[in-house]
């Protein structure tokens, strides 16, 4: 025990030693926090719009009005030349054309079915629908309110109607970053447990200094634990720092118990740690181990659901997940931030991080050799 | 008495290269035993098996009486290891590196002070200055120091003088004698000859086989040649010059004069007559007696 407790302390002294190591551990979680939370957005705002109106009627500049009045769209360029907006959206000039053929007031007049014509670049798959969406919302809205007028003007016509209310639930205004926030306080304290622990031990490697410890009978899960523990409570710091800064700059609710919270981030950590040591007994150097981590990290963390919906991967993928930590502890962040979740919800998470933890740090105490 | 070390037949082989083979001898107690060799003759190695950190291909090895391959765990509470490379935590400072090695074999400073304070009384006066940025004479003591503090019965020291000035050289060699009343017995490797007469007994090793075991003065009483030192102002023409010569052996630079040997064993006027002939006229020629390096060369020209 006082060995283990020694080796911790030489580690703690080495890290605050390092000066920039030491500053990096605390300004990284403040800039992560205030970078990326109020950047990474799905929330689709001012979509360029380019508009060919052929019919030039008041019913087609009520349309493009009721466009240009909406937050989504913005109405880029008008013109009357279809190849021009062609080129115009082959430059990436507007995302959307939307033509109104002549006669499309007069249809309308007439009560027969007008046409719209709409283009959209689909370049980025998942935007595109959506715009398509909003673009649909508005001019079904539009046809509402034809509808109403012409239920006054002919009020004997009864319109059937479903109407729905809905509410959204754990997030009531769909604060894109109360979503967000919960999934990037993970990609922090996954970048932490993975780069700083493996590093350090691939250092030890190439400055030759474990060839000293490895002649000493420091038990290999001493040495393990007493690199783990420095950088699971820097782990742990972080994140505290990274609530705070999501309570004072974003006022992120917090519904369930913090203590749960680090309760599962310490499990993660574990993980996280294990693995991230168990990659070091293999690199021989530093710039080995960095590309096997990141190329791991950027895996889990891309999978993990943080953008995608989980449900939504593919079989395979999901299965994968069984041994994604990442994914684990990005759903109970949310759940327990969000939802408040209790233990007992998340149990099955929990069950599962506490296994991955004890596999992957077993397996670096297991792959460490002391004897080449 | 029981021997320190005991090895028989070991090999090891990287790939294609035999980096040890067939290695036999034996180390008593309380002895200094000297590896003598150049780079790459496989000294490290041989260490980084003696100290648990290899494990051999071929033969057997046994150290305080325990096997290196079963008994590593026992084995490494006796062994003191100071590699070749400084491998102490340049970060933390001399004091922080000393109880971190006292901590880690579960003792103290305190406990075996007296067993490093001669040596460890030359750097307490900079002991919070971080080791990574004391003289290299210091961080030799340093790591001498650290590789001490648990009281090892064996202490294996590998290259500790490569790269220290030659006072610090001294210095070290001073140390090493006085540890012996310790019961210390210890292992050095060292590419320097002339450190080689400081041991009890030494192996002259070469491509990874040792080429000749024994005392210090017996290694040299072996030189089987009578030798000469030539000297004269343009060093490297004489040479040249002595090895075109027919009746020479061999002709090596040795400090600011060549050692010969001669076919016939000795010096004649033809000599000084060829000499001249070929313009080095100042030529001063003295019988020598050979030195550890003589015999190296010799035994080494006798493998090839």
């Amino acid at each position: 025990m006082r060995t283990i407790l020694y080796l911790i302390r030489k580690e703690f002294i080495q890290i605050f030693r390092n000066k920039f190591i030491s500053k990096a551990i605390f300004a990284v979680p403040i800039v992560q926090m205030l970078i990326l939370v109020p950047a990474i957005t799905f929330e689709i705002k001012n979509v360029k719009l380019g508009i060919i109106d052929r019919d030039m009627t008041s019913e087609s500049r009520g349309l493009i009005s009721k466009l240009e009045g909406s937050t989504f769209f913005k109405v880029s360029f008008s013109t009357f030349s279809e190849s021009e907006a062609n080129s115009l959206l082959h430059r990436n000039k507007c995302s959307v054309i939307l033509q109104i053929p002549s006669g499309f007031g007069r249809d309308i007049g007439n009560a027969n079915p007008a046409k719209l014509l709409a283009t959209i670049d689909a370049i980025n798959a998942s935007t595109a629908p959506l715009s398509w969406a909003y673009l649909n919302g508005i001019i079904r809205d539009y046809n509402m309110d034809l509808i109403t007028e012409n239920i006054s003007t002919n009020p004997l016509v009864p319109l059937p109607q479903i109407q729905i209310t809905n509410r959204y639930w754990y997030n009531e205004m769909l604060n894109y970053k109360y979503y967000m926030l919960p999934g990037i306080l993970v990609i922090l304290v996954t970048a932490i447990g993975f780069l700083l622990a493996g590093l350090n031990m691939v250092r030890e490697k190439e400055i030759g200094t474990i060839e000293q410890i490895n002649v000493t009978p420091v038990r290999k899960y001493h040495f393990i634990i007493a690199k783990m523990v420095p950088f699971l409570l820097i782990g742990l710091i972080d994140l505290a720092l990274g609530l705070v800064i999501g309570k004072l700059a974003f006022n992120i609710p917090f519904e369930g118990s913090i203590l749960l919270m680090f309760f599962c981030a310490s499990l993660f950590l574990i993980a996280v740690l294990g693995l991230a040591l168990f990659i070091s007994t293999f690199s021989g150097t530093q710039q080995q181990y960095m590309f096997i981590a990141f190329f791991c990290m950027i895996i889990f963390i891309l999978m993990s659901g943080i953008f995608t919906p989980y449900e939504s991967m593919p079989v395979w993928a999901q299965d994968f997940n069984l041994i994604n930590p990442v994914a684990y502890l990005m759903r109970i962040n949310r759940m327990v931030m969000l939802k408040g979740s209790t233990i007992h919800d998340i149990s099955r998470e929990l069950y599962s991080l506490a296994v991955i933890a004890i596999c992957f740090s077993a397996l670096a105490v297991r792959r460490y050799r002391k004897t080449a | 008495m029981q021997n320190v070390i005991e090895s028989s037949g070991i090999s090891k082989n990287f790939g294609t290269t035999k980096a040890l083979n067939d290695i036999s001898f034996s180390v008593n107690e309380s002895e200094i035993f000297g590896f003598i060799g150049p780079d790459g003759a496989g000294k490290t190695t041989l260490f980084r098996i003696i100290t648990t950190l290899m494990l051999p291909d071929e033969g057997e090895i046994k150290v305080l009486g325990m096997n290196c391959t079963t008994d590593y765990k026992e084995l490494r509470k006796n062994i003191g290891y100071m590699p070749g490379r400084f491998s102490l935590y340049q970060d933390l400072t001399v004091e922080e590196n000393l109880n971190f090695y006292a901590t880690v074999f579960g003792t103290t400073v305190e406990e075996n002070y007296e067993l490093i304070s001669d040596i460890y009384s030359h750097i307490e006066p900079f002991k919070k200055r971080a080791a990574g940025k004391l003289s290299g004479g210091m961080k030799q003591k340093l790591a001498l120091s650290c590789a001490l503090i648990h009281k090892p019965k064996l202490l294996v020291l590998d290259e500790p003088t490569t790269g220290v000035d030659a006072v610090s050289r001294s210095e070290f060699w001073d140390m090493l004698g006085k540890l012996r009343q310790h019961n210390i017995t210890i292992i050095v490797s060292t590419p320097y000859m002339d450190e080689a007469m400081r041991c009890d007994k030494v192996a002259l090793i070469q491509d990874g086989k040792i080429l000749a075991i024994d005392a210090p003065q017996k290694i040299r009483d072996g030189f089987s040649r009578k030798l000469f030192t030539v000297k004269s102002v343009e060093k490297y023409k004489l040479i040249n010059t002595l090895r075109k010569y027919p009746m020479t052996l061999t002709a090596y630079p040795f400090g600011d004069s060549v050692h010969v040997t001669f076919i016939n064993d000795m010096v004649d006027n033809s000599l000084f007559g060829y000499l001249i002939k070929e313009g080095i006229s100042d030529v001063v020629v003295q019988a020598a007696e050979a030195g550890i390096e003589d015999r190296f060369l010799e035994l080494m020209n006798k493998t090839e």
